[in-house]
């Protein structure tokens, strides 16, 4: 904190134009300040404006956007009235910037290192030689494994978590004044997000270089941010220090931002274990390519009415426990049992009633509904499919289904890109109770979602659940959301199932499996020390990485 | 982004789209409507507006453009225009059809190596390869001297030869499109090939395949005006405009402009299909564009 301003935006706007060739504000004259050294986060759902802003402190508009109004002060000098060129120059080098997805920043087809020193290199700050020196120095920093060597390798040649990481070196190579992340950990597992979370961290502070820090986790962004500011819709809701806007918000929406985070949904009480279970897996070892076994003898009950969690970060199989159940991928050891009869391991050998037993919900309801079918399309295909309907009735049974989801009929017109991310998943929703399912198998259907929005939908779920007495499978990475839903927790990892038990028991302190431990204290909380303390406890609830994972 | 609270969606009336549609057009665009709009009403009226009959001798050979002859006459000294206005009619209607088909086996083909994979798209794949390796203007000579120059069998070459490049695109857009999850969600469903084919792919297809088909069309067009040119494509007495620029070609030598004009009419008719098809092209980019911004 203090030292001199580095950044002042006043009165900036931003404005697009909407398909139909109407201009809109993205950016609502906001002032924004930001001092050398210091980290501000800017918090908000999807459509807050957060992204714009962030790239705006570099004077640069996505295409389609553009500044209409207000001064942009980087380091005294107004950036809205240097060229184009002189902009460049500025870019990457005083200001850089970290995207959330580490994979699309990178280019496959070259090495870390030319990727990583091109900037410095190119805009003349620094020879090969020397910005390759300083990239081995900051993968040093940022704990990357192997600094000397890791620069030769290609980006898939790493893990998301590493990738992130070198991203990280990218932008720090020109030892910028500001830093713009944004989302840099939103795409990665809560245990990876710990390590790239402190790491990046460190290097601010070590460098008192001043960052925006966009995102829409609250939890994270409290580890690392002196001041928050929270946008909605373009304007600002509330700007306050972080220990302010955490323990006393004066906004009611900032609020809701918190509690959508800690809320109980439900508190499950747990009604014992099931006699007799509508889902069984029993024994299941499952692989792709037929050598290295993805799934390893798994047995899972889940009952009637019942939910059951399957936590675990990514490649630790959960999804391809999904794929066995739906049949998309045939075990080849062990069963899969429904209502205590044998379904067909192999998706094509299934009767069309077995299959309208087990629906399924997606991650990402953008590429899960088909862009060019309306959602009346979308959920009455299952209707007429499963049962016949035509006509009249169809469409009555398809405008239920949307009251049941809290949606109008007025939607029934619409295509999936004429929705928001919620009303999407709300819409897939549909289209599995359409279906008149048994058992809904959710794979991580909030995970690309706002809080506010996913406490919505997983409300809807919790109400639908008790309605229809359905039983869920709830594949997820978020432990925050499985305390509050879900009866049961299978903890998986590597492929195996490390352990189930009630939710209340996996919770309870003390854990009996360490994976478990781990997992649970990389959860965020929303307070400011949790980072430090998850570090200061780190020795031993991050030894398993090391024997686990061998170099990954 | 959301949408914003308060403003009613009111959906406009199908005149109104139209209009609006028109009113769009860049003048590149407008250029190709008139172009192929044009050509087609000559496909559908020749015979009104052809002065004279498609074989009838009216006057010597290569004789210039006069009040009674606007483009001349042909090497036998029929009358100029009027081979071209019928010519329009063989060369436009043969190049359509075999695109047509070209079209249905090459999609059909395509989406089902695309959604079943496997040993059936290696075995689909290596066939088009096959076809492929073999310079088309040979392989049809080939299969043309042998079969005969009737149009059906023409029709068929074409068509055959054409699907493989059409396999190709649909192929590669498809694959695109099945690893998406709704493409999974319907076959969770129980939905078979033809209702993931025509139902899930197809629409999300469609764009660049009209605009391939375009493309495809004034290659058919331009294939059989070669054929033609070589003897083998379509034969007299019909008129055609490719087998015209074979038969008035040595006017050249003699200063003469006889085999320009179905020149012209065949580079006026292919630049008017492609001012058409970059704009279909730009138009899905944009409300491609327009889905992403939301």
């Amino acid at each position: 904190m203090g030292g001199a301003r580095l950044l002042e935006m006043q009165a900036l706007r931003i404005e697009a134009r909407r398909a139909d060739g109407e201009p809109f504000r993205i950016v609502n004259d906001l002032d924004v300040t930001l001092d050398r050294g210091e980290v501000l986060g800017l918090i908000g759902e999807s459509g807050a404006g957060k992204s714009t802003l962030g790239l705006a402190s570099m004077c640069f508009a996505r295409p389609g956007c553009k500044i209409t109004g207000g001064n942009i002060f980087f380091d005294g000098t107004d950036l809205r009235t240097l060229g184009e060129e002189q902009l460049r120059q500025m870019r990457g080098v005083r200001a850089a910037y970290i995207a959330q997805s580490a994979a699309a920043a990178f280019n496959p087809a070259k090495r870390l290192n030319d990727q990583v020193t091109e900037a410095a290199v190119r805009h003349d700050v620094m020879n090969l030689a020397a910005a390759t020196e300083r990239a081995v120095e900051l993968y040093g920093r940022l704990d990357l494994p192997d600094p000397s060597r890791i620069g030769r390798r290609y980006p898939h040649q790493v893990s998301g978590g590493q990738l992130q990481r070198a991203m990280s070196a990218m932008a720090m190579a020109c030892g910028p004044d500001l830093l713009v992340l944004d989302e840099p950990t939103t795409a990665l597992d809560v245990t990876t997000q710990i390590e790239v979370l402190a790491t990046v961290r460190d290097l601010i502070r070590n460098n008192n270089t001043a960052a925006l820090y966009i995102t829409h986790d609250l939890a994270v962004v409290a580890q690392i941010a002196d001041r928050i500011m929270v946008l909605r819709y373009g304007d600002l809701i509330e700007e306050g220090t972080t220990e302010q806007i955490l323990h006393d918000p004066g906004e009611a929406y900032t609020r809701e931002l918190i509690s959508a985070r800690t809320e109980e949904i439900n508190t499950k009480v747990f009604a014992g274990m099931p006699e007799k279970p509508v889902l069984s897996i029993a024994g299941v070892t499952a692989s792709y390519d037929g050598r290295v076994d993805v799934l390893k003898d798994i047995s899972v009950d889940i009952g009637r009415g019942e939910t059951v969690a399957v936590v675990g970060e990514s490649g630790s199989g959960k999804s391809t426990l999904a794929r066995v159940v739906t049949g998309l991928l045939p075990p080849h050891r062990g069963q899969v049992e429904f209502d205590g009869k044998r379904f067909s391991p192999a998706l094509k050998d299934r009767s069309k009633e077995e299959l309208r037993k087990v629906q399924m919900i997606y991650q990402m309801p953008d590429v899960a509904m088909n862009p060019r079918q309306r959602v009346s399309e979308i959920v009455g295909r299952p209707l007429a499919f499963y049962f016949g309907m035509t006509g009249k009735e169809r469409e009555e049974r398809m405008f239920a289904l949307l009251r049941e989801i809290d949606l109008g009929p007025e939607f029934a017109d619409r295509f999936p890109g004429q929705l928001s991310g919620g009303q999407k998943q709300r819409v897939c929703i549909a289209r599995a109770l359409a279906a008149d399912p048994e058992l809904i198998i959710c794979d991580e259907v909030t995970s690309a979602l706002d809080q506010v929005v996913a406490a919505g939908i997983l409300k809807l779920l919790d109400r639908l659940q008790s309605e229809k007495n359905l039983a869920y499978m709830f594949i997820t990475h978020d432990l925050g959301i499985v305390r509050n839903i879900a009866d049961r927790t299978v903890v998986m990892y590597q492929g195996g199932v490390v352990e189930q038990g009630t939710t209340e028991q996996i919770f309870t302190p003390p854990q009996k499996e360490a994976y478990t431990r781990k997992l649970i204290a990389s959860t965020p909380e929303m307070r400011t020390d949790w980072l430090d303390e998850v570090l200061r406890e780190r020795g031993d609830l991050f030894e398993i990485d090391a024997t686990a994972h061998g170099q990954s | 982004m959301e949408s914003s609270q308060g403003v009613q969606y009111v959906r406009p009336t199908r005149g109104q789209a139209i209009r609006q549609f028109f009113a769009e057009m860049p003048l590149t665009a407008r250029v190709g409507l008139a172009i192929v709009a044009a050509n087609l009403f000559v496909v559908a009226f020749a015979p009104w507006l052809a002065p004279y009959g498609e074989t009838e001798l009216v006057t010597d050979l290569w004789v210039p453009p006069s009040p009674e002859h606007w483009l001349g006459s042909d090497h036998l000294g029929r009358d100029m225009l009027t081979r071209i206005l019928y010519g329009a009619r063989t060369t436009i209607a043969i190049a359509f059809i075999a695109t047509l088909l070209a079209f249905v086996m090459g999609i059909v083909a395509g989406f089902t190596a695309a959604v079943v994979g496997g040993v059936v798209d290696m075995l689909l794949s290596r066939l088009v390869d096959a076809l492929m390796a073999i310079p088309t203007l040979i392989l049809a000579l080939v299969v043309i001297s042998v079969l005969g120059t009737e149009v059906a069998i023409l029709i068929a070459v074409i068509a055959v030869l054409d699907s493989t490049r059409v396999f190709r695109l649909s192929r590669a857009i498809a694959m695109d499109v099945v690893v998406m999850e709704y493409v999974e969600a319907a076959r969770l469903r129980g939905e078979g090939l033809w209702w993931i084919m025509s139902r899930e792919v197809l629409p999300n297809a469609v764009m660049p395949l009209v605009a391939e088909f375009g493309l495809r069309f004034v290659f058919a067009f331009l294939f059989i005006a070669a054929l033609s040119f070589l003897g083998l494509g379509i034969q007299p007495p019909l008129a055609d405009w490719g087998g015209m620029v074979k038969e008035n070609a040595s006017a050249i030598t003699y200063g003469l402009a006889a085999p320009l004009y179905p020149a012209g009419a065949i580079a006026i008719l292919a630049i008017g299909v492609n001012l058409l098809v970059d704009y279909v092209l730009a138009r899905s980019n944009r409300s491609a564009a327009a889905e992403f911004e939301g």
